[in-house]
């Protein structure tokens, strides 16, 4: 299945991805904030990124956009898990690359179904 | 799919509170007006976690709160709002409610909901006019899309040439609309460039959908939510004349695509695939059991990486060892008893380091205690019109966890007591010649196997006259007894008693000191306290580092060994005769000095056969529990060593006098003798052979 790296700086948040995930047969692997997602991606390569996009040293947004300026990562769906309802963050989102959202709150089905749309 | 979200909520509770705890010192520190960004984002962020993991994981309740704090933080970190000191303390308040409301969920106990909408009210208030009822979007989606369930639509796509580069793709949208319905393509490629000039990253494509079948609009937009601003797009319902056909046509569908008939491209396979896939994950469910809730009881503990690391070294040498040892034993002779004896000093050393290191996964740093004073002083000063400054030492000095728990509420009530107590107002330190504002200064440190706390305060000092004349008030002391300084002040630890004049709301009714001793002694530990009038008071706390090892002196008593606490033992003597007396017939007691101890015979206590019943000669160790004292006649003393404690009551059941067990290097088990209980058992003793001549 897919190689899935989720980014979040909450452990229980990150501990209900990447469990839902496994369980669902997919790869996980678990960055606490957008540096170490990145440090991560520069030597890897994955199928999707899940990524928060409030955390500390490196937002989700500025993950995404330095994600997109990897050669590995040109076309990677990069998905923001985003609690703002509003429009704002979402195309901010887009316009630094990321390919679509999950709004918070999402259960383990809905996420699933969502990440379906991208791994296919 | 289910996945139980509890076992998610423990962690969730621990990160929250941590975040709580970080908006709270940050606060702390805030000045009105004068808020610098990151420590506004700091407190945000912490708010924004709390609030998603909250609605994540079924606590509507804090997330609704959480989502006016975090409301006004985001005015506040764009600049829209001040921050006022009236914002500060309803930011703190709030800190505090959602922790009790988050406790209260951990225990499964009511929260106090007129306090919370009290708070929350507040919040409201300040959100004031400028929160307006935001148009509920999902209802007015849901509202516009029962109307438009049609037939069968007609989707104009037209991606924008950089809509590749968010990673979104045509045919993963295809495939997705082929799953709604009856989906047919005609690509218009007016666009495309000569191949010379294409750049493969970019979208040239546009398309004409058809998409047959009783689909909502909602559901096609989905698919394209992502993409919307990266395309022009236009979804019109099939009204023309052939509706009836495709009417007819969904009605087929089913069938069609059931029987794998293929009905355009290969985006019409995935219903099958999607089919597969499900069953999969089913069946993936049912190998993965729902792990069971955690109970809120089970608390969990956060280990550094680098003490899971030592350990795991320390296992791979025990390995190395043992593997050692057993290969030397399978063909011994006694040429090899040097390597035997290197073997098992090698075993012992790993043990040791083993077993260190696995205490060392329990301990935390003392700053966990520590933290909630920053508050409590600032809360405190402005009640009190005091000025004071606390200062920290040694946060980073580990203890147990367990210890830590139980040590958090007597150091509440000392510092407490320093602020109240030991710092004087404001005007009488200027008058005393002292700076106008007082400090508190917590430290804490190892010192042999234990860890000691310091709550120091440059306040007033214990008042020896007041505290004095006030014992002999109660008849704690007698009118012309000469007691020395420090005696005077452990009086301050007697049930009940209070110098201060007036009783204020902070402290003063008397009531806790003795708690206070009590919980420490409770802990193997003891307190003591320092003075000197006008310069302030230090209290020590002394504390095991950890309650699972105990420094023990092993005693015989006939054939059995058992552990008196070390700490408890004042000192050992032999009994000299003449130093007995009786009382009432029955009782006996030793006259130590000024003290009298009764004798307590371990023998009779725990019904065993000794050595010796005579006193003359025999071996007195004199102990303190609970701050009695008593003498315990013992045939020998053994030597001194740490042991484990085995809980009695987990492996047996509880007996009075004893605390626990431990096995010995032989294999014996000893045990360990509860000393405070022993006293007070010894005491009833007396009472009821009182009681009994007074019958008689």
């Amino acid at each position: 299945m897919a190689n899935i790296l989720a980014v979040d700086d909450s452990a229980s948040m990150r501990q209900m991805v990447a469990f839902t995930l496994k369980g669902a047969g997919h790869q996980v692997t678990e960055a606490v904030d957008g540096q170490a997602a990145l440090d991560v991606a520069k030597g890897q390569k994955f199928d999707l990124v899940l990524t928060d996009v409030n955390m500390p040293r490196m937002d989700g947004i500025t993950l995404a956009r330095e994600l997109r300026s990897l050669p590995n990562f040109k076309f990677t769906p990069i998905l923001m898990l985003t609690t703002e309802a509003g429009l704002n963050k979402k195309q901010e989102g887009k316009a630094a690359g990321a390919t679509g959202w999950i709004v918070k709150p999402f259960n383990p089905e809905q996420l699933l179904a969502t990440i379906k749309k991208v791994t296919g | 799919m289910s996945i139980d979200m509890e076992q998610f909520k423990v962690t969730f509770v621990e990160e929250s509170l941590e975040g709580l705890d970080i908006m709270e010192s940050v606060l702390l520190d805030m000045h009105p007006g004068a808020a610098d960004a990151e420590a506004i984002d700091n407190i945000f962020r912490a708010a924004h976690s709390i609030k998603g993991g909250a609605a994540t994981f079924g606590l509507g309740d804090i997330a609704n709160f959480t989502h006016v704090v975090e409301t006004l933080l985001d005015e506040v970190r764009n600049g829209d709002r001040d921050i006022t000191q009236d914002a500060i303390v309803l930011f703190l308040s709030s800190v505090d409610c959602i922790r009790e409301m988050l406790s209260a969920d951990q225990n499964g106990e009511a929260v106090d909901h007129a306090h919370i909408e009290q708070i929350k009210a507040g919040l409201d208030k300040m959100l004031g006019s400028k929160q307006e009822s935001e148009p509920d979007s999902s209802v007015s989606d849901t509202a516009a899309s029962t109307v438009t369930k049609e037939n069968g639509w007609k989707i104009i796509f037209k991606p924008f040439p950089g809509m590749l580069r968010t990673g979104n793709d045509v045919v993963r949208m295809f495939r997705e609309l082929a799953g709604l319905g009856d989906f047919s393509a005609v690509v218009d490629v007016e666009n495309l460039p000569p191949l010379v000039d294409m750049d493969p990253e970019e979208a040239y494509l546009n398309w004409h959908i058809t998409l047959n079948g009783e689909i909502e609009k909602s559901q096609i937009s989905e698919i394209f939510e992502w993409v919307e601003d990266d395309c022009e797009l236009e979804i019109l319902p099939l009204v023309d004349s052939n509706t009836e056909i495709v009417a007819a046509n969904s009605n087929e569908m089913d069938e069609i695509t059931e029987e794998g008939t293929p009905v355009d491209l290969q985006v019409a396979s995935p219903p099958l695939e999607r089919r597969a896939e499900e069953d999969r994950r089913q069946e993936s469910d049912r190998r993965q059991p729902a792990r069971k809730a955690s109970s809120p009881e089970s608390s969990s503990i956060r280990v550094g990486i680098d003490k899971v690391d030592d350990l795991i070294n320390m296992v791979g040498e025990l390995v190395i060892t043992q593997s050692m040892l057993s290969q030397l034993g399978e063909d011994f002779d006694m040429g090899r008893v040097e390597r035997l004896n290197d073997g098992l000093s090698e075993l012992e050393r790993n043990t040791r380091e083993l077993q260190e290191s696995v205490m060392r996964i329990r301990m935390l740093p003392i700053s966990f205690a520590f933290n909630r004073f920053p508050r409590m002083v600032h809360d405190l000063s402005a009640k009190l019109d005091k000025k004071i400054e606390l200062t920290m030492s040694g946060e980073q000095t580990e203890l147990d966890k367990t210890v830590m728990e139980k040590i958090g509420d007597p150091l509440v009530h000392l510092v407490r007591n320093s602020i109240d107590h030991g710092i004087e107002t404001p005007e009488a330190r200027k008058a005393a010649g002292k700076p106008e504002t007082g400090v508190v200064n917590l430290n804490a440190y190892h010192q042999g196997g234990n860890i000691i706390i310091e709550i120091n305060d440059d306040g007033a000092g214990l008042n020896y006259e007041k505290i004095l004349a006030k014992a002999i008030e109660r008849g704690l002391v007698g009118e012309n007894e000469d007691l020395p300084e420090e005696k005077v002040y452990e009086l301050l630890f007697e049930p009940g008693f209070s110098t201060a004049d007036v009783v204020s709301d902070v402290s003063g009714r008397g009531v806790g000191m003795d708690v206070v001793k009590r919980n420490i002694m409770a802990l193997g530990g003891r307190v003591d306290v320092k003075s000197v009038p006008g310069e302030g008071s230090t209290f020590t706390i002394r504390l095991p580092l950890t309650l699972a090892i105990l420094d023990g002196q092993l005693v015989r008593v006939g054939d059995n060994t058992y552990i008196i606490p070390l700490v408890s033992i004042v000192e050992s003597l032999l009994v000299d005769q003449k130093n007995v007396n009786e009382i009432a017939g029955k009782a006996e007691v030793y006259q130590l000095r000024s003290d009298y101890l009764p004798i307590i015979r371990l023998y009779e206590v725990f019904g065993v056969e000794p050595d010796r019943r005579s006193l003359d000669d025999g071996l007195l160790v004199v102990v303190e529990g609970d701050s009695k004292k008593g003498g315990l006649l013992v045939d020998e003393l053994l030597g001194q060593q740490q042991v484990v404690i085995k809980s009695l009551e987990t492996n047996f059941r509880r007996v009075e006098g004893l605390s626990g067990a431990t096995i010995l290097g032989d294999g014996t088990v000893a045990l360990i003798v509860d000393v405070a209980g022993v006293v007070r058992l010894s005491r009833e003793d007396e009472r009821c052979s009182n009681n009994q001549i007074v019958a008689a």
